[in-house]
């Protein structure tokens, strides 16, 4: 169920619930998913990673450690896994981050 | 990793975008690719499949002996199931008994039937709080009174079994179609921290 919010704007919604709070959650999701259906790696490695991410947060002092974030950790673990694999390196994805962040390249992936 | 992890909401959001486009770039996903993967989940997998699946059990006793006996079983005889429908395992509430899930580490939980998990069950104080205090984190943060003759199980979902809770049949149901029956059942139902909707509403 969709329900109409108004505009291209609306995000889908259930149980009058987002299931995505932002495009960045989705996008993260899905890169997990994508990545593990064209299958660079098995669904329980992820999640492996995953766990212990989530683990080593809750381990964290508090006062250290950022605040609690689902996708964050999720977007974490997806990034280790995929560097790990040599998908991609440190370097190239800090210099792709930075040209986002500075709006050197444009959003050219509608969400 | 935790600690050196982009902290702003415009790093992580640019972060997930460099990541996309330099797989996608390099050949790795499909441009479509994620809308696909999210897509799904944001609108044909979610609590309405598995609201038919307990529709189901309400109407058929021999369906809801298998799905008690072998909850992802049961389900692909309705063509239920995916990532994370593994090892699936229905607790059926009554009036002795009823059941919670939280998941201790993780965000286990039934995508096939359940979609992706609602905010507050992915927050660790959910889980924390409800294994120890079921009876009054029910009450408090979900408004759902629990008798105090009524024992409460919590169920720790894992990668080896998620946990679905079959609820009680409402009374006022009996001759209501499979499908009407399904319209009660609400995802806080399945997963025990609310009851199903009753026909008056």
């Amino acid at each position: 169920m969709v329900a109409d919010m108004g505009g291209t704007a609306a995000l889908p919604r259930r149980n009058g619930e987002l299931v995505f709070e932002a495009p960045w959650e989705s996008q993260a999701f899905g890169l997990a998913i994508a990545l593990y259906e064209r299958g660079y790696y098995d669904w329980e490695e992820f999640r492996g990673r995953l766990i212990s991410e989530i683990g080593d947060w809750e381990r964290a002092e508090e006062d250290e450690r950022e605040v609690w974030d689902y996708y964050r950790r999720w977007l974490a673990s997806f990034e280790a896994l995929v560097k790990d694999r040599g998908l991609l390196s440190e370097q190239e994805i800090e210099e792709r981050t930075s040209e986002f962040v500075s709006g050197a390249r444009d959003d050219d992936h509608h969400h | 990793m935790s600690d050196s992890y982009p902290a702003s909401e415009a790093e992580i959001s640019a972060r997930a975008k460099a990541l996309e486009s330099l797989l996608v770039e390099k050949g790795l996903i499909g441009t479509d690719a994620i809308d696909k993967a999210a897509g799904a989940y944001e609108s044909d997998i979610g609590p309405m499949v598995g609201a038919k699946v307990v529709a189901r059990a309400w109407s058929d006793p021999g369906f809801k002996e298998q799905l008690l006996e072998d909850a992802s079983a049961a389900c692909a005889r309705l063509d239920v199931g995916g990532m994370q429908g593994e090892h699936m395992v229905a607790v059926e509430n009554s009036e002795q008994v009823h059941n919670v899930v939280v998941c201790t580490l993780c965000s286990c939980y039934p995508w096939p039937v359940l979609g992706l998990p609602p905010n507050w069950y992915k927050y660790p104080q959910y889980r924390s709080r409800t294994v120890m205090e079921p009876r009054k984190v029910l009450k408090e943060e979900f408004g759902l009174d629990v008798d105090e003759s009524v024992d409460i199980r919590v169920w720790d979902s894992s990668a080896e079994i998620r946990y679905l809770v079959l609820p009680e049949r409402p009374e006022g149901t009996e001759g209501m179609s499979e499908e009407e029956l399904a319209s009660l059942v609400t995802r806080d139902s399945m997963i025990g921290v609310g009851k199903p909707r009753t026909p008056e509403g």
